[in-house]
């Protein structure tokens, strides 16, 4: 269980991005958050791993209070943790298995991860998930002769070799056209369910939240204003979590699309 | 691999970086036999290497403090030294502009081509000091023979760079000259220059910054400037002047390069 | 043409404006002056300056024909130059490679590590070979250890400059994908910067061997190993045929590092 309490985060002097959130997500339900560019879903998802140091308030994963952890214990909270990243960030010049390895890095020993001496098991399941997934064809592969959706299937084995006990994906299809972005949404939603995994998913594409999750949470100026499910997501709520934004015109693309 | 899942490898290797194992051992095997036989024949006296500890420790010990009191002896090196910088750096980026034209083949017949070529790699091919001894013995100690072989130096750098941009450029801009009616001149000033005078103006600059640098070694073999200075305290174990020296030197080396860095960002 | 110039209303056009002019003037005259005041205050004998080609004529005839007589020696004493040069580079690369984790921002521990990191690289950078040759040979005696060692020093600032750079430049994206696993310090370096500068790391080290072998042939002018030695032993007996030879040596084997380092260069980019 994650639950996030009073959560605040302040880059220097200005307007708070989260102000005094509070969000719990309980069980293996896929959760997205929907909101306009600015509005700190990004930052919210960057809190829970603390790529982001937030400011005050506390986030407790599984009976774990996060935000104090330091160093060795922030390490090991952090390998429970899978993140799913908009650009993939894989690294390029690497092969697709060493990329699905580094998954493992937090648990393996350091002269295993220089040799490149993985575990039988940790390669196995490597196998099992890229297979899942159908990338293990390209396990010899330097990661950056794949294929946008191909790519993002590695970030997302490479997610899943954590171990996790939730995942984060930020905009894991913002970079996809839109038939593969369906394939990652929908594989993001069956491996939630196979994996029995909390995710937690940033989106900008309202049609696909509505799709492939089961609880859509409305972000706007660093607060939550609507946490529903897909079928109570109106045109009133939608016009709340869109209006008066810097961005109001992209809301009117997502309302056509809706 | 297979798609039956029970049949999922769980051994893995990184591709070698070289597929061919015939190869890839060949090329292990050749690397280290180089670095035994290397480690094994290089004519090393350990004994003499022991002894050193000591004397750095001397030397170390005799140059702290530096002694900056023969000053007037530093500046005038140094002066000297940035006379044959300047002039050199004239003199060169004078010569390197025909000499880059002859070596672009897109302008010169093939037989002057090759020559601008072979002057440019013999130019680039000998380290200034070895330059510098040969002119030393052709027309005696101090500062001239330094700025001959700075000359030199400045031709390897400069013509080959201008060269490159010379065979890069547009040549729309010629043939537009050239259906104007432009005499040959004409066409050079008005179509070649324009592109490769930015180019030429801050590679004159990189070379001054180069040529100071190199002024400071080529003294060490007796072409006068800062290193002439150098040497001589180095000669006479002064190791508090020769410190001293070096300071300076590697002062105004940063100082040197801050400016050019600057004036070259302003230029381009 | 009168109609168009009539329409414009002037027939006068300059490249610059009076500003700029003033500005390209006072830099032509500050270079002319500083180029007067070094050809007036140089401390050069004029005779010897117009001499000079006819000097350089009689040299050149000296030199020539090459004598080969010593060519055996030459050419093993030149493959210990090429020792030196790839060991230099060697060593050179493996101290620069902490050197350049220091003294890049995203990686350096903290201020005082960076501060050190760029000593030392400024310092190996600005003193020159043959001044870190004169030095080591002081310490350890004439021969190949001080020649190594000169080199070694002069690389490790270039090396070390250079990645430090391509480690300041990498794209942080795969860095913080790692970090977000829960992966030690060493190990994001292991994985998401060194792959990241490989390519860097195998160019600035060729290019740099290709460099070294350049100044490997100077070494032995100031004792420290290799052909240098037998150039300089050569011209002080005035024995310019053999002078010629090894220099026609050293050609040789710089034209042949540079065809060397680019098929390298294509092997392995």
């Amino acid at each position: 269980m994650l639950k996030i309490t009073d959560l605040v985060k302040r880059y220097g002097d200005g307007d708070p991005v989260l102000k005094n959130l509070d969000l719990t997500i309980e069980g293996e339900s896929v959760v997205s958050i929907i909101g306009s560019s600015g509005a700190g879903k990004s930052t919210l998802l960057r809190c829970i791993n603390r790529l982001v140091e937030p400011t005050s308030g506390t986030i407790e994963l599984n009976g774990t209070e996060l935000t104090r952890l330091r160093g060795r214990e922030l390490r090991a909270a952090r390998r429970k943790i899978g993140m799913v990243f908009q650009s993939f960030n894989l690294v390029d010049r690497l092969t697709v298995m060493e990329n699905v390895q580094s998954g493992r890095l937090g648990y393996i020993s350091t002269w295993a991860a220089v040799m490149r001496r993985y575990p039988k098991k940790d390669i196995r399941r490597a196998y099992e998930l890229m297979e899942r997934v159908g990338i293990a064809h390209y396990a010899d592969k330097r990661a950056d002769q794949l294929s946008g959706g191909e790519r993002q299937r590695v970030g997302v084995v490479r997610a899943l070799m954590q171990d996790p006990e939730i995942l984060l994906a930020d905009e894991p299809t913002a970079s996809l056209d839109p038939k593969t972005s369906e394939q990652i949404m929908g594989l993001l939603r069956d491996l939630a369910g196979e994996l029995k995994l909390p995710v937690l998913i940033n989106i900008h594409n309202v049609t696909e939240a509505k799709a492939y999750t089961d609880r859509i949470v409305g972000m706007r100026y660093g607060r939550i204003i609507f946490d529903d499910t897909p079928e109570n997501l109106d045109q009133d709520a939608m016009d709340r979590i869109y209006s008066g934004s810097p961005h109001a015109d992209r809301s009117g693309d997502m309302k056509e699309a809706s | 691999m297979s798609g039956n899942p029970s049949s999922v490898p769980d051994t893995w290797r990184k591709p070698p970086f070289i597929a061919n194992p015939f190869i890839r051992w060949t090329v292990y095997l050749g690397v280290i036999g180089y670095i035994v036989w290397v480690g094994a024949s290089l004519p090393i006296n350990w004994q003499r290497v022991a002894e050193g500890i000591g004397r750095a420790q001397r030397i170390f010990g005799g140059a702290f403090p530096p002694n900056f009191e023969r000053s007037q002896l530093l500046i005038d090196g140094f002066l000297e030294s940035l006379k044959i910088a300047l002039l050199a750096t004239a003199g060169g980026v004078a010569l390197s502009i025909p000499i880059a034209f002859m070596a672009a083949r897109n302008i010169a017949p093939l037989p002057i081509y090759y020559l601008g070529r072979a002057i440019i790699i013999i130019a680039r091919s000998f380290h200034p000091v070895i330059v510098a001894i040969i002119f030393v013995k052709a027309v005696g100690f101090g500062p001239f023979a330094g700025v001959l072989t700075l000359i030199v130096y400045s031709i390897g750098f400069v013509a080959k760079m201008l060269a490159e941009r010379i065979e890069e450029i547009d040549f729309g801009q010629v043939e537009a000259m050239r259906a104007a009616g432009a005499p040959y001149l004409s066409t050079l000033f008005y179509a070649i220059f324009p592109q490769i005078m930015p180019r030429q103006i801050g590679l004159s600059i990189y070379q001054l910054d180069s040529n100071l640098r190199a002024s400071a070694v080529v003294g060490i073999v007796g072409a006068g400037g800062i290193g002439a200075t150098l040497a001589n305290a180095f000669g006479r174990y002064d190791y508090d002047f020769a410190l001293a020296i070096t300071m300076v030197i590697v002062g105004v080396i940063l100082i040197s390069e801050g400016i050019s860095g600057v004036i070259r960002k302003r230029i381009g | 043409m009168n109609s168009i110039s009539n329409q414009f209303g002037r027939e006068d056009w300059s490249r610059y404006t009076p500003k700029q002019r003033m500005q390209r003037y006072a830099a032509f005259a500050f270079c002319a002056l500083a180029l007067g005041w070094a050809l007036g205050s140089i401390d050069v004998i004029w005779v010897w300056v117009w001499d000079a080609p006819e000097q350089m004529g009689d040299l050149l005839g000296r030199m020539y024909p090459p004598d080969p007589t010593n060519l055996g020696d030459i050419l093993r004493v030149l493959l210990e130059t090429v020792n030196i040069a790839t060991f230099a580079t060697g060593f050179g690369v493996l101290v620069s490679l902490p050197v350049a984790y220091l003294a890049a921002q995203n990686t350096t521990p903290n201020r005082a590590t960076l501060w050190l990191g760029r000593l030392i690289l400024v310092t190996s950078r600005s003193v020159n070979t043959i001044i870190w040759a004169l030095l080591f040979v002081a310490i350890f005696g004439p021969g190949v250890v001080a020649g190594i060692l000169a080199i070694m020093f002069r690389s490790i600032g270039f090396i070390g400059k250079l990645l430090g750079e391509a480690i300041e430049e990498i794209d942080k994206r795969p860095v913080e994908a790692l970090e977000a696993t829960g992966a030690s310090r060493f190990k994001v370096i292991v994985y998401a910067i060194i792959p990241q500068v490989m390519p860097t790391f195998w160019a600035v080290a060729i290019l740099r061997w290709d460099i070294n072998l350049r100044e490997s042939t100077v070494l032995g002018l100031v004792g420290a190993g290799g052909i240098g030695i037998i150039l300089q032993g050569a011209i002080d007996t005035f024995n310019w045929p053999e002078a010629a030879t090894v220099l026609l040596a050293i050609l040789a084997l710089v034209v042949l590092g540079e065809v060397v380092s680019a098929f390298l260069r294509r092997r392995i980019l």
